[in-house]
């Protein structure tokens, strides 16, 4: 049975949540850890935690917060943001992360994706690609590398294809178009950059309400789904959105 | 035997063993990630954790030097001695070989070979799943359903000694048990309170009550 996955996803700059975090029933809500125990209780599947400040001194920080995460929350945990070297990797592994997710140093030197594979396991290795509609071609994606920042000129289709030939074990994919705009997923980005992905791909950028989540796997062929905000702002909670799917027909691991 | 069991958590350089260090701890074992062998000799209970591919696994445990004493130990608790937990690819290295890295020897505890799943468009498995299980104690005090985390690719053959299985494009091997040696191909460490019980339960075996 394939079952679907939700996956809060907490921005962090230096060890503190970032976006405006809106749970009264925490003590602190700035804390990754403190909002990761939080979420784990509430029953969602899998966490990520995309370091923004992705800076030496910052991902030590990091470091930190895995290690301490690693410590109460029993559900599987990915790391984003500032990963460049096999070193890098490995520090957030030892500390307890379940997996690695890489962008802009894919892109830069894609026999990264092959070393962490063979290294860790492709298990552990997640490319995040951030693309935009193309502006020349309709039907076309284009990868964007910092942070959606620097567009690339590689085409997403045939990127996706090369990260997994090179050992990735999962897509995390972020419409540039959509993210942040709460008006749901490019379901049409991806059906296409998903048809041919043999990988699981988790959908991200543009959820705004539980129907959107809906629709990421109905009609966007999705294998996970990443909101940020709805969560974060207490507009819906991780129990409300699993119910909304299981009414939708999408099997869902039961909130308890 | 009283006081808090010492679980060792065979540390042969692969992936992230913390988590399973870190939940064993959690339910108040003693839980120390090791490749000394004084330590694993005194240890009420091992955990034979592992990620990645089952040829990396193998030779890793190799380049340890922990391949023989992993091997003995999981026979001694195929036979009712002390307990052995295998975790992921910990239970398919237990077996005679894997598709996956072909003419690669594998522990050998275990009867068969570990195959590609078949049958399905997404590898790995990387999901949770409904567990249906057989009564055993490895599941002991767990709810109605039982659903735990899975990253796989490649899955042990469904046998006599198979206590759970999932179904992923096909029906799949998702525990075992052989007397005092258990093995999951789910990861209990992330699988929350089902996962975490499963763990409770395995500690128990060391003689221990917590």
């Amino acid at each position: 049975m394939k079952s679907v996955r939700i996956i809060p996803c907490l921005d962090v700059d230096n060890g503190r949540v970032v976006k405006g975090v809106n749970f009264l029933d925490l003590r602190d809500a700035g804390d990754p850890v403190e909002l990761a125990a939080h979420y784990d209780s509430q029953g969602a599947d899998e966490l990520i935690f995309l370091d923004i400040a992705a800076s030496p001194q910052a991902q030590q920080t990091m470091v930190d917060v895995v290690h301490r995460t690693a410590e109460q929350v029993f559900i599987p945990f990915t790391v984003g943001g500032g990963i460049r070297s096999l070193e890098d990797a490995r520090r957030i592994l030892r500390a307890g992360a379940d997996k690695v997710s890489i962008n802009t140093a894919a892109i830069e030197r894609p026999e990264l994706v092959t070393e962490l594979a063979e290294e860790f396991g492709r298990q552990c290795v997640v490319v995040a690609v951030d693309a935009k509609r193309s502006e020349k071609d309709s039907g076309k994606f284009e990868v964007f590398s910092h942070g959606g920042r620097t567009a690339t000129g590689l085409d997403a289709k045939n990127w996706i294809q090369e990260v997994v030939q090179r050992g990735a074990g999962e897509i995390l994919q972020t419409s540039m178009d959509k993210d942040g705009t709460l008006d749901g997923f490019d379901l049409e980005m991806l059906r296409e950059l998903g048809r041919e992905c043999s990988v699981p791909l988790i959908a991200s950028g543009g959820v705004g309400n539980l129907e959107h989540l809906v629709e990421g796997v109905t009609n966007g062929g999705a294998d996970a789904v990443l909101a940020a905000s709805i969560f974060h702002f207490g507009d819906h909670t991780i129990p409300e959105a699993k119910k909304h799917m299981k009414e939708a027909g999408i099997l869902v691991r039961p909130h308890r | 035997m009283t006081g808090v069991p010492l679980i060792a958590v065979l540390d042969y350089g692969i992936g992230n063993l913390r988590s399973a260090q870190k939940a064993l701890e959690h339910l108040g074992a003693e839980a120390l990630l090791t490749d000394n062998e004084e330590t694993i000799n005194r240890a009420d209970a091992l955990v034979l954790p592992g990620v990645g591919s089952f040829g990396r696994c193998i030779s890793a445990l190799e380049e340890t030097g922990l391949r023989e004493l992993t091997k003995a130990a999981a026979q001694e608790a195929a036979e009712g001695g002390r307990p052995f937990l295998g975790i992921c690819v910990g239970l398919q290295m237990l077996h005679e070989r894997s598709e996956e890295t072909p003419g690669l020897e594998g522990l050998g505890v275990i009867d068969g070979e570990v195959e590609l799943i078949s049958g399905v468009d997404k590898l790995p498995q990387m999901q949770w799943n409904l567990l249906k299980t057989e009564s055993h104690p490895m599941f002991e005090g767990s709810e109605q359903e039982s659903w735990t985390y899975f990253v796989h690719s490649y899955a042990a053959p469904i046998n006599y000694n198979t206590v759970a299985t999932c179904v992923y494009g096909t029906e799949v091997c998702a525990a075992i048990a052989q007397n005092n040696l258990w093995a999951t191909q789910f990861h209990p460490e992330k699988s929350g309170k089902v996962g975490l019980r499963i763990l409770e339960n395995f500690v128990s075996l060391a003689g221990v009550d917590l």
